[in-house]
């Protein structure tokens, strides 16, 4: 049963000279417990498809369903089922770690005891337990992804989505949280969407892939059968003689550290 | 309508605790009650306008909830820079509550703001009549908070930096101020200033304050209350349609 259904998406974005076209008439589907991943270049369309889907954005045309709940008719069930990582901090700086997923809960409308006894389970399974007073202003990268994560499986979702969620860390903790992930993907099997531009996350990590590339999906199947298809060694390579270009420019790579420097500069 | 609470609870927390802004804010009224009450005072009662420092409060009161108000209408423009603002939009809430949680937080916090100038005009010698005045006081207190969340929280969805925000303060806010009778009555005031203090919920606001705190008023009290409460309406109105309408880049 496919959980994720999305059909002709398209999303335009009015520019000064006119309009833009971040996604180009996209199709796929997600089985229930795939882990899916979304690769391709910065400025590919990731994050926009993955904003449409979660309803931040309203798409131009096209249809997307979550949990078999239309997101632009049903926004609210659609809401329900999903979990979100940003790629950019969407915490409360303010507060604590335990008042972001007070907050949250609420927001999703869970009861006070289930409230209490959920953010104590997960901050523990991201261990930041004992952490769980303290003003997040003082956390740092990895302990705010972390504490995302936590937060966006509070409401038990069916669904994780997670855009770039280890962009800008270190390889400890990127692998930290590929482990909390696959971990909840086998133990609670939730369905994980997730984009990146690392191509040895979607490598290792997902059973499915689609490389996008300016705004349309060039190829979806699983990691094997896309290196059978191209007769490549490494989904790099792959990438490569799919699009013609390397998914590392070097265009991309200075937008890659200015994101870096605005995500760090943020207080 | 959890969620109308939960969010206004954050508001009032992050309020409470940055003991900085809550002082920072008070020196701007301080201030002008200082300069103004000692500046103006004696040329006020000697031309005939009775005790200023009673004509002021009021005035003052208006100004530091207005101020306050705007600036929790600004939030919203860091809400959106921080990130928050999606963990509210992707929540199955409808957007309505979201907006409402954020405007009752901030008109909370700011007319506490003017409640607290008033107690500092106490210190001034400003004399309450009896407590009947008070309870309509801290209504129009409310209400202007109220109406001044709504439009700062309106425009706040209209903009996506704070560069634009400085703009309308220095365009909207300080006008607003000046000419609505905070600082001094509008009766003396030449016809085209009249006509646009009309326009300007602030002068009902401060009009409001003077009928319930010092029993004088320009207009009259029950019809301030009216023009109050109808501004508010329509603004949270523009602000949900354009809150509701609002997409996260």
């Amino acid at each position: 049963m496919s959980i994720i259904e999305v059909k002709n998406l398209i999303k335009k974005f009015k520019t000064k000279d006119g309009e833009f076209t971040a996604v180009n008439n996209v199709s796929f589907s997600v089985l229930k417990g795939e882990i899916f991943a979304f690769l391709g270049p910065n400025g590919a369309g990731k994050t926009t498809t993955i904003k449409t889907i979660t309803t931040l954005l309203h798409p131009t045309s096209g249809e997307i369903k979550l949990n078999g709940f239309d997101v632009v008719l049903n926004s609210n069930e659609a809401r329900k089922s999903f979990g979100i990582v940003f790629q950019d901090p969407s915490l409360d700086d303010e507060l604590t770690a335990y008042e972001n997923m007070e907050i949250h809960g609420v927001l999703y409308n869970l009861s006070k005891d289930l409230l209490k006894k959920r953010i104590e389970e997960l901050l523990k399974f991201v261990e930041l337990w004992d952490r769980k007073d303290d003003f997040v202003r003082n956390f740092s990268g990895g302990m705010k992804r972390r504490l995302e994560i936590a937060r966006g499986l509070l409401h038990h979702p069916k669904i994780l989505f997670l855009d770039e969620p280890t962009l800008g860390l270190d390889p400890q903790t990127r692998n930290h949280i590929w482990s909390y992930v696959k971990d909840l993907n086998i133990k609670e099997g939730i369905t994980i969407f997730f984009t990146t531009h690392y191509i040895e996350e979607a490598e290792k990590v997902a059973n499915k892939v689609a490389i996008i590339d300016k705004g349309q999906i060039i190829v979806l199947d699983s990691p094997q059968n896309i290196l059978e298809k191209t007769n490549a060694k490494s989904l790099e390579e792959a990438f490569i003689s799919l699009t013609g270009h390397s998914i590392r420019e070097e265009g991309a790579d200075s937008l890659d550290k200015m994101r870096l420097k605005r995500r760090f500069s943020r207080r | 309508m959890k969620a109308v609470y939960i969010l206004w609870l954050r508001q009032i927390k992050r309020y409470w605790r940055s003991k900085s802004r809550m002082i920072g804010s008070l020196t701007q009224p301080l201030l002008f009650l200082l300069a103004f009450s000692f500046g103006f005072g004696p040329i006020f009662q000697k031309a005939g306008g009775g005790n200023y420092i009673e004509f002021l409060t009021p005035g003052i009161v208006g100004m530091s909830i207005l101020f306050t108000a705007i600036f929790s209408g600004v939030e919203l423009i860091w809400d959106k820079q921080f990130g928050f603002i999606k963990e509210t939009f992707v929540a199955p809430v409808p957007r309505y509550q979201i907006i409402l949680g954020r405007i009752l937080g901030g008109a909370t916090v700011s007319s506490f703001q003017g409640f607290l100038v008033f107690l500092i005009s106490l210190l001034f010698g400003f004399k309450i009549t009896n407590f009947f005045s008070l309870f309509f006081g801290f209504i129009f207190m409310f209400l202007i908070a109220f109406a001044f969340t709504s439009l700062g929280t309106a425009i706040a969805s209209a903009l996506d930096d704070i560069q634009g925000f400085q703009l309308i303060m220095n365009f909207l806010v300080m006008p607003t101020f000046l000419f609505s009778g905070a600082i001094f009555p509008l009766n003396n005031l030449p016809e085209f200033l009249k006509f646009i203090a009309q326009f300007n919920p602030l002068s009902y606001g401060v009009d409001g304050l003077r009928w319930a705190l010092i029993s004088n008023s320009h207009f009259d009290g029950i019809f301030d209350l009216f023009v109050l409460f109808g501004v508010s309406v329509v603004l949270v109105g523009i602000a949900t349609y354009i809150f509701s309408k609002m997409e996260v880049k």
